[in-house]
């Protein structure tokens, strides 16, 4: 039997490993990807295991490995990624990955400390710069101006509050009015006047002005001035804009108010002279100072930018080596450790297949540790359920995972995907057939495979594009089988080929066309007595009045033809695991009650619709003529309840074929005794071969070897009475379960392969109404404006078949196939009970610690 | 019986190729089973496929009910004159 259509033979073993060799050994099978461990210390929590401490210091190394990929990603320096996987380094090679990336990580900190200060620097320096430029102009206008709009502020403050004035703000008044009079050509007369200049942010300066305006009521002067460049906050980067302002005021009662305001929001304050030549001589330093600044910074930002690429071009590989070593010394702390002996035990889940080649690699573990003690591997009986594992290649493997969606199959049951590959795709088509609609699926199928390596390769996290790429080989082949039933129905995008021309002919003369808005072809005349040879002929595609009734009455025959074969199918598959299981019982008493039931109702119902299409035909004479042919779903409903069929027509017969009536009469009565059989005897034989097993031990096992698997406590004597009846009622009910599920889902699911008909009735029906809606208005209009309004119309008609009919339309074929394989198939054999084989391997943990670093 | 011989025989013969000589063709390899189990499905489904529509033509109970603009395009294009008269 192939690898797909049973699950791999599984062996439980157990491993003997040289403490020495363990770490070798175990990296080994892990890039062999073929061994289950099983956790040997249950008990112990994460933080007892041996090697705990080894797994704390790649936790380090990884977040290590983190912060520099954040750094070289917020620099956008590209990372080489070739693809390749490394071996898994040595444990003396750990303690070196250990110190590179603590230098790494030091280094990167300290530089990123070092720009961050010399940043803060070159902030203030600039600032200073343009302080030192504007005031200039501020102290240019400040003479003549001051007294101005201290006056202005006097008169006007005045003006509006007259009562208000008092004998001080008169006396400023006349002081500064006096005093410009009397000694206005003085030079001293400026020293009265102090100032502040600084930076501040440009947002807070309105509020800025007036905190200042009101807590020193008016009796300052504030002149700013924005700073065209934004510069950067030597914290977090962003760049921020701001103006530097200048604030004229009398006296240190004020200058300590001023002060406090401008702490207070934050502005920066800078000193500045009051000289011109003092000024202009700073300005220099400043701008000195600030193109040293300039040459360390940059300086700075070139070694980080080195030390990053540097370490960009093995951060990848990294990666995977610290990924790899961390689940090597995970898988080490599932084991035993054997003290006197110095090894390590472990047991492990092995495909029997693959035992040599696990053997193989463990003796190049061996080899590369140094170690002179070869690992012994023991396989051991076991009583337990092994995991399933199904091998699978690139194709194979998106139809395995449509089952295991379902169910993982039990241990060495028959797996359903192999016979998936082919009938998932076909009842797709039979729901989607359309010859236009599945060639768009299959190009699309089509290019996603023959660019599947580079489009592996660049692994986006978009799910949806994920989830059509892992599908890609089942849409191709969804494409093509859509492509040859669209040929057989002879729809293409609701249009017809007639390419051996139809087997339909006119025989109506002009004038009955004239006087006739429909016409109807006979059979019997019009017809050649043979069909069209490949397909539907194309006459009822254009019968408009009843298209309809004729594709009805054969897509809903096909779709019971081949509901049942499918589930005869089924059933034919739980022989297999009967066989294998050499379950006896259920082969003789659930397995061929079944099938006959199946057969002799609904397989006989097929056999009606074949025989109806070959036997009654118009062209016949009574009593095969067309008014005779009966109902086969009133035939069967009649035959199921005993029913007396109502008079036939005139010279019809009651019945198809000689002798149906007692035909019909005895399937039925054999199919309703196999029910009984079904229920009943399985756990009457079971109670049966336990009452021998108690009464007589020899004659007991005789019975066991019988039985098959059917296992035996009876041994236990009195004791296990109890035990015994609980189980037989358990076996009785479940047997109830399953033979009404089995009888009434026969029903039903018949029922439910109707889905086939009525899918397809929508899909072509929507494709017609594109076509009458929407292109066919394009194609009628004339002249140069109908081109103009063609390509319209088309672009719309594209955009609606690719988005409706082949993307909703194929999505809703798809899950209702889905459904028809998974209960409609699965449903007669599949138990699907068992649990995945998860071997230790690294390219899934690579693969998922990938996805989760995404994230 | 509204069977024609050449067509039956064609498709059969046809997917009884597909279906019964290249899976006795099949090199051997890991995955020959696999190949001859699709081989074989594919080759019954779709003769069982084409088979369910040709027979369900062979013996029409109802003909074709169709408009007049219809038969106008039948006569027309299919190569079916109208006759006149």
């Amino acid at each position: 039997m192939g690898s797909l259509f049973r699950s791999e033979e599984m062996a439980l073993c157990q491993l003997f490993l040289q403490s020495e060799a363990a770490y070798a050994c175990v990296s080994e099978l892990g890039e062999l990807g073929l061994v289950q461990f099983r956790d040997l210390n249950p008990d112990v929590n994460a933080f007892q295991r041996k090697f705990v401490n080894e797994v704390r210091r790649c936790d380090e190394m990884e977040r290590k490995l983190r912060y520099l990929e954040k750094e070289i990603k917020k620099d956008g320096i590209p990372m080489l990624d070739t693809g390749e996987s490394p071996e898994a380094p040595q444990p003396r090679e750990m303690i070196d990955l250990e110190a590179t990336f603590e230098k790494l990580e030091n280094e990167l900190r300290e530089v990123n400390q070092n720009a961050e200060a010399l940043k803060r620097n070159f902030l203030e320096l600039t600032e200073l710069k343009h302080i030192l430029r504007k005031t200039q102009v501020f102290f240019d206008e400040s003479v003549p101006t001051v007294y101005k709009s201290s006056g202005a502020y006097s008169s006007s403050k005045y003006r509006r509050y007259p009562q208000m004035a008092d004998n001080q703000n008169e006396d400023e008044q006349a002081q500064l009015l006096g005093e410009e009079g009397v000694r206005a050509s003085q030079p001293g007369q400026n020293l009265k006047l102090g100032f502040v200049a600084g930076v501040i942010l440009r947002e807070r300066l309105p509020a800025f002005e007036r905190m200042l305006w009101r807590a020193c009521r008016g009796n300052v002067f504030l002149r700013q001035a924005m700073i065209e460049t934004p510069l950067e906050d030597p914290t977090n980067g962003d760049q921020v804009h701001k103006s530097v302002f200048i604030i004229f005021f009398q006296g240190d009662q004020l200058k300590t108010r001023v002060k406090k305001i401008c702490e207070g929001f934050r502005a920066t304050l800078y000193p500045c002279p009051e000289a011109p030549a003092d000024r202009r001589e700073m300005a220099m330093g400043v701008m000195t100072r600030i193109e040293d600044l300039n040459t360390v910074l940059g300086q700075t930002q070139d070694h980080r930018h080195r030390v990053l690429v540097a370490a960009a071009k093995n951060l990848k590989n990294w990666f995977v080596k610290v990924r790899k070593i961390k689940a090597i010394y995970h898988t080490l702390n599932l084991f035993n450790l054997d003290v006197t002996q110095k090894c390590l035990i472990a047991e492990c889940w092995v495909p029997l297949l693959d035992i040599e080649t696990i053997q193989l690699a463990l003796r190049r573990g061996t080899e590369r540790s140094g170690s002179s003690v070869p690992p012994i591997l023991n396989r051991m009986q076991t009583f337990e359920n092994p995991p399933t594992y199904n091998r699978t290649n690139k194709f194979t493997k998106a139809f395995q995972a449509l089952i295991d969606a379902y169910g993982v199959a039990s241990y060495r049951e028959m797996n359903p995907a192999p016979y998936t590959i082919i009938t998932f795709p076909f009842l797709f088509a039979v729901m989607f057939g359309d010859l236009g609609h599945g060639a768009i699926m299959a190009l699309f199928g089509l290019w996603m495979i023959r660019k599947e390596k580079g489009l592996a390769a660049q692994k986006t996290d978009n799910e949806i594009w994920n989830i059509f790429f892992g599908g890609r080989y089942i849409i191709f082949l969804m494409g093509v089988f859509s492509m040859y039933t669209g040929l057989i129905y002879n729809d293409i995008f609701s249009k017809s080929l007639n390419i051996f021309g139809s087997h339909w002919h006119l025989s109506y003369n002009k004038s009955t066309v004239m006087e006739n808005k429909f016409l109807q072809l006979s059979p019997k005349g019009d017809y050649e007595g043979a069909p069209y040879p490949f397909g539907m002929d194309p006459i009822w595609q254009v019968a408009g009045a009843n298209k309809i009734i004729f594709h009805n009455a054969y897509k809903m025959k096909i779709s019971i033809i081949f509901g049942v074969i499918h589930m005869i199918f089924g059933v034919v598959m739980s022989w297999h695991n009967h066989t294998y299981f050499r379950n006896r019982i259920s082969l003789l008493y659930e397995f061929i009650p079944q099938l006959v039931f199946l057969l002799l109702l609904f397989f006989y119902m097929v056999l009606l619709m074949f025989i109806k299409w070959i036997k009654f035909a118009a062209t016949n004479d009574k009593p095969y003529s067309e008014a005779c042919a009966p109902s086969i779903l009133i035939t069967f409903i009649d035959m199921v309840l005993f029913n007396t069929p109502k008079p036939p027509p005139e010279n019809c017969e009651t019945y198809m074929f000689m002798g149906q009536h007692f035909i019909q009469v005895l399937f039925v009565l054999v199919a309703v005794g196999c029910i009984p059989v079904m229920l009943l005897a399985k756990p009457l034989l079971i109670m049966q071969a336990r009452k021998q097993a108690n009464v007589q031990p020899i004659a007991g096992a005789t019975s066991d070897a019988e039985a098959g698997g059917v296992s035996n406590s009876g041994s236990h004597g009195g004791g296990g009475g109890h035990e015994e009846e609980e189980e037989l009622s358990e076996i009785f009910i479940h047997q109830s379960i399953h033979t009404i599920e089995y009888v009434l889902g026969s029903v039903s699911h018949t029922a439910s392969y109707l889905r086939l008909w009525a899918l397809s009735l929508a899909h072509a029906q929507l494709a017609e109404v594109l076509w009458t809606m929407v292109l066919s208005i394009g194609l009628k209009q004339e002249g140069p404006v109908g081109g103009i309004v063609l390509t319209c119309v088309f672009a719309f008609w594209a955009i609606l078949t690719v988005g409706i009919l082949v993307l909703m339309e194929g999505l809703s074929a798809f899950l209702h196939t889905l459904r028809l394989h998974w209960v409609e198939f699965q449903s007669k054999f599949y138990k699907g009970q068992g649990y995945a084989f998860q071997p230790f391997s690294f390219d899934a943990i690579i693969e998922n610690g990938a996805a989760a670093a995404e994230e | 019986m509204g069977a024609a011989f050449f067509p039956v025989l064609f498709f059969t013969a046809l997917w009884g190729g597909v279906g019964i000589a290249m899976p006795i063709m099949t090199p051997k390899g890991p995955h020959q089973n696999l190949i001859r189990c699709i081989l074989m499905l594919t080759a019954a489904c779709c003769w069982l496929f084409w088979l369910c529509c040709y027979m369900a033509q062979m013996n029409p109970l109802i003909g074709p009910k169709l408009k007049r603009d219809v038969v106008a395009m039948i006569g027309r294009s299919w190569n079916n004159p109208i006759v006149a008269g």
